[in-house]
């Protein structure tokens, strides 16, 4: 019998084979050597049928436990409209490629170009490129066109208030790029200008990386940073979280030349991790260095207004081995995601998502410390996410509520926990934690 | 396809929303936030109602060619049917609402389908263990390569700066080579296409990491060489490198870890039906040897004692190369893809691709150029027509497909020809739509005979027609020029 996703009849086999003056399947394979033929047995199951596909998701989802999602640590429960999954879900997206062939991929060069310009007039940038893989890999990438747009410099600085996956990739791809790094230390819960100032002062600074919100969830102050940093002509990235800068500073109102981060807050779901999406920002006169594909506007032909790839000549597939990156596949759909998503948001619909998260993690972090088990550990602004001192051991708190059904209390130091709250928790999901933290003590 | 001609920028009317979200009642809201951290000026988003976004995000879908839509005969990207069920499930509740730092204890689900994809790849690519963290191929090109560095200097071996690229690789291949610091060194492809064993033994030496090898080629060739190549490099100490982007040639029949590659990388995106999306995302899966397990990136899935699953990293670990652990919900496509066929059908993906490979370029070639005369793998590439006179181009070619509703092929790539047109067909085509894109190709090259200008001036019928790409790259337009107008 045949298989649902092979059309293939026996006569059309021997059709083809004969065709191609063939005499049977084996002879496909005729110009490998025979010793490297497989012959043993797959260790994978027998074919299911969607049935038993359908029933061994169940039993595999059965083995998870959905918890309420009271933290983030670069990965943020919001609210997802149901219009952004049906629009991604449409094959004519789905099913299409990198769009090379722009006169049957207008639909794809479009949504990426509104995207491009969404993601400018949140940053304050003024390009955007079509996506990046996640946000630590577009803080690399950051990394790595400040090196490129500097020449000859080869050390970067980033702040050790980035989140610690962040700094984890970054180590990784600048220790293989042959760059130096440098972490700059932490004041009071935010990224120690001083320290900064000393290590620009030392030289061969091509770049550096801050968080705008970092990892206890503290706007950084980065008054004065642009100023310091271009004063030693390198450029200045800022980590960015794309849904709070409805609200808050954007990177150019900062100066800063490049932005970068996850752009999973704007409605991606949590999906274990991934596909969520990196994007990188940067002033016009560094788009030449910008990695990644980008979207501009033309006309065809006929003189109509249409879309193309443009700039290729960055791109891995010119410039190989001189590429500004090697990265080809990025997270195109994810884009489209995003993209639909501020659409239906709107400046004021994202604004209400701030509001909606800010307002419940201050009343979170209120009602926490009236327990009196917990203690501030900085006073700095917060917006979504924010840690605590705990007198409850980090990791006892935070096995003991995954427990009773939360995703809470995320261990961030020896004696601090973090928590976020997003629009998607209510008042009485917040008392519910509050009174389950109280009955464990 | 219908042309239609909005951004949604120019929808958007002042006071009109399209988001629902509950009223706010809590006591504080960011406006108290000191004005030296609040944003000055708003965004400019657009303002447009819910229906209005649906209509057009469908307008543009319109405007777009896919899978769904028809034949994407597009070499090396291996457009393959992308099942339905494997959007079902990796759109389950019950994955989509994990989140990726949740104590292991709350997604033994989720691990499990890690460690099983893992153990399903090794067995089909003959490797010992695979990460799944990469988010693309030329990412795990990249993850790769760093595996291959830390190898040598973990030796103390700190002088293997250098990887022999083919010239015929994929632009991504050199591109990834230099992101990890590499320094590259081109080997030149035979007249027959591959690689020719006493070209690349002077190229061996101890400042040699290792070569990257497509196989089969990107000309669709099995580089019949492969185990003295392999005899070769290890000789000198270095390490292969398999690019999995032509994998689907080889899928159920031949095993990289058998041909002696020491590190690979799949496309899921491409062998392992999850869509593309557009450009992604995609997943580059790396698989090792087990003499290198050890480096692969953290984190990683292990079996506790138990028999649970756990989250670790293992001390010699290259480090982190992702935020989370990968692009999970494509991960998930890949094993409902493998669970639906199971280890007999599985068997016939590469074969069927290779059977349709050879049936069109043995139908088309009297009427177009085969460079290299013989049995090709899952893909093969024209050089042009066959008469080089009638001054139709690749691109014309390319461009009349269209009108007769076909994707193009891949063209311009590889490099060693000038008119390369590498068509790829997948086993998931029928040999009727097989036989309509062989006669839309005659048709065209009977067209570029008879009538060039008819080719010269395509596509017809598309919604767009040959944009100005000069323009685009001299006059940059990256973003809607607000209140500029459009023109």
């Amino acid at each position: 019998m045949g298989f649902a996703y092979f059309p293939h009849t026996d006569e059309d086999i021997a059709a083809m084979l004969g065709r191609s003056g063939l005499s049977s399947m084996d002879s496909l394979f005729s110009d490998v050597p025979e010793d490297v033929l497989f012959k043993g047995g797959f260790n994978i199951p027998d074919a299911m049928s969607e049935l038993e596909v359908r029933r061994k998701f169940e039993e595999l989802a059965s083995a998870n436990v959905r918890l309420k999602v009271f933290a983030g640590g670069g990965a943020y429960d919001h609210y997802s409209p149901a219009v952004a999954k049906e629009v991604v879900s449409r094959p004519e997206y789905l099913t299409s490629y990198t769009p090379y062939q722009a006169e049957v991929s207008q639909g794809t060069l479009r949504y990426i170009f509104e995207f491009q310009t969404m993601m400018s007039e949140l940053t304050g940038l003024g390009c955007s490129n079509a996506s990046m893989y996640d946000g630590p890999v577009s803080a690399a990438e950051a990394l790595l066109m400040t090196v490129a747009c500097t020449r000859k410099k080869s050390r970067v600085l980033v702040s050790a208030t980035l989140l610690p996956q962040v700094l984890d990739v970054v180590r990784t791809y600048m220790k293989f790029h042959g760059v130096g790094l440098t972490v700059i230390p932490e004041s009071d819960g935010t990224t120690d200008a001083a320290a900064m100032e000393k290590e620009l002062a030392s030289g061969d600074v091509a770049g550096v990386l801050v968080p705008g919100i970092n990892r206890y969830g503290i706007i950084e102050d980065l008054d004065g940073f642009a100023d310091s940093v271009h004063s030693v002509k390198a450029l200045l990235a800022v980590y960015s979280d794309p849904s709070a800068l409805a609200v808050i500073k954007s990177p150019g109102e900062w100066g800063a030349d490049i932005a970068c981060g996850d752009a999973q807050t704007l409605g991606i779901p949590l999906n274990f991790g991934g596909p969520y999406l990196g994007f990188l920002c940067c002033r016009k006169e560094y788009v030449r260095k910008l990695p990644g594909r980008i979207a501009g506007e033309t006309v065809d032909a006929d003189g109509r207004r249409c879309y193309v790839l443009t700039l290729q000549a960055r791109e891995q597939h010119i410039r190989r081995e001189k590429a500004t990156s090697n990265i080809c596949s990025n997270q195109s759909l994810m884009a489209l995601y995003a993209t639909v998503y501020l659409s239906l948001m709107g400046p004021e619909g994202l604004r209400q998502v701030n509001r909606l998260s800010y307002g419940g993690a201050h009343y979170l972090h209120d009602r926490l410390l009236e327990t009196g088990l917990f203690s501030e550990f900085c006073s700095k602004p917060f917006l979504k996410e924010f840690v605590l001192r705990s007198s409850i051991p980090p990791e006892k708190l935070h096995t003991a509520l995954a427990e009773h059904g939360y995703f809470a209390g995320l261990p961030c130091g020896a004696d601090t926990v973090s928590f976020c709250v997003t629009e998607n928790r209510t008042r009485e999901e917040a008392d519910g934690l509050v009174s389950v933290i109280k009955k464990l003590v | 396809m219908k042309y239609y001609d909005k951004l949604i920028f120019e929808l958007s009317r002042k006071g009109r929303k399209g988001w629902s979200l509950p009223e706010n009642t809590w006591e504080n809201t960011p406006e108290e936030l000191p004005d030296t951290l609040k944003r000055c000026q708003d965004p400019r988003l657009p303002e447009v109602s819910e229906p209005d976004v649906v209509r057009h995000y469908v307008n543009l879908s319109n405007m777009n060619f896919g899978v769904d839509t028809g034949f994407y005969p597009l070499g090396s990207c291996t457009m393959k049917y992308n099942p339905k069920i494997n959007e079902e499930t990796s759109s389950h509740p019950g994955f989509t609402s994990l989140h990726p730092l949740q104590p292991a204890s709350t997604v033994q689900g989720a691990l499990r389908i890690y460690r099983e994809l893992s153990g399903f790849l090794c067995s089909l690519t003959g490797m010992s263990a695979f990460t799944l963290n990469p988010f693309a191929g030329a990412h795990g090109e990249l993850t790769g390569l760093m595996v291959m560095r830390q190898y040598h200097i973990s030796r103390g071996d700190t002088r293997r700066t250098k990887v022999i690229v083919p010239d015929s690789a994929h632009g991504t291949n050199p591109a990834s080579a230099a992101v990890c610091g590499l320094e590259v060194v081109e080997v030149k492809s035979t007249s027959q296409g591959v690689i020719d064993i006493e070209d690349l033994k002077p190229l061996l030496d101890d400042t040699v990491a290792g070569i990257m090898m497509t196989n089969p080629n990107t000309l669709g060739l099995f580089e019949t060489e492969i185990h003295g190549i392999a005899s070769a490099v290890h000789a000198a100490g270095g390490l292969l490198y398999y690019d999995g982007a032509n994998m689907n040639a080889l899928l159920g029949k031949v095993r990289p870890g058998d041909m002696g590659f020491d590190i690979m990388h799949l496309n899921l995106h491409k062998t392992f039906s999850t869509p593309h999306g557009g450009g992604g995302p995609g997943a580059g899966p790396v698989g090792v040897t087990a003499e290198l397990a050890h480096l692969l990136p953290a984190p990683a899935v292990t079996a506790a004692p138990d028999g649970c699953c756990e989250v670790t990293g293992s001390p010699d670990s290259l480090g982190r190369i992702s935020g989370f652990m990968g692009n999970f919900g494509v991960l998930v496509r890949a094993y409902t893809y493998i669970l639906m066929l199971g280890k007999e059908n599985i068997r016939k993906v590469g074969p069927y691709s290779v059977l349709a490979a050879n049936y069109v370029k043995e139908s088309l070639k009297d009427v177009y150029r085969l460079p290299v005369q013989s049995l090709c793998k899952h893909e093969f590439v024209f050089d042009g027509l066959a008469d080089s006179g009638t001054g139709v181009t690749t691109l014309d070619i390319a461009k009349r497909l269209l009108d007769y509703g076909f994707h193009a092929p891949t063209i311009y790539f590889p490099l060693l020809f000038h008119q390369s047109i590498m068509i790829e067909p997948t086993e998931t085509e029928s040999k009727e739509t097989l036989d309509a894109f062989i006669d839309a190709m005659r048709k065209i090259a009977a067209e570029a005979e008879s009538d060039p200008e008819l080719l010269k001036s395509a596509p017809h019928s598309t919604p767009v027609r040959r944009p100005d790409e000069t323009l685009a790259a001299t006059h940059p337009v990256l973003g809607y020029r607000f209140g500029e107008g459009t023109e």
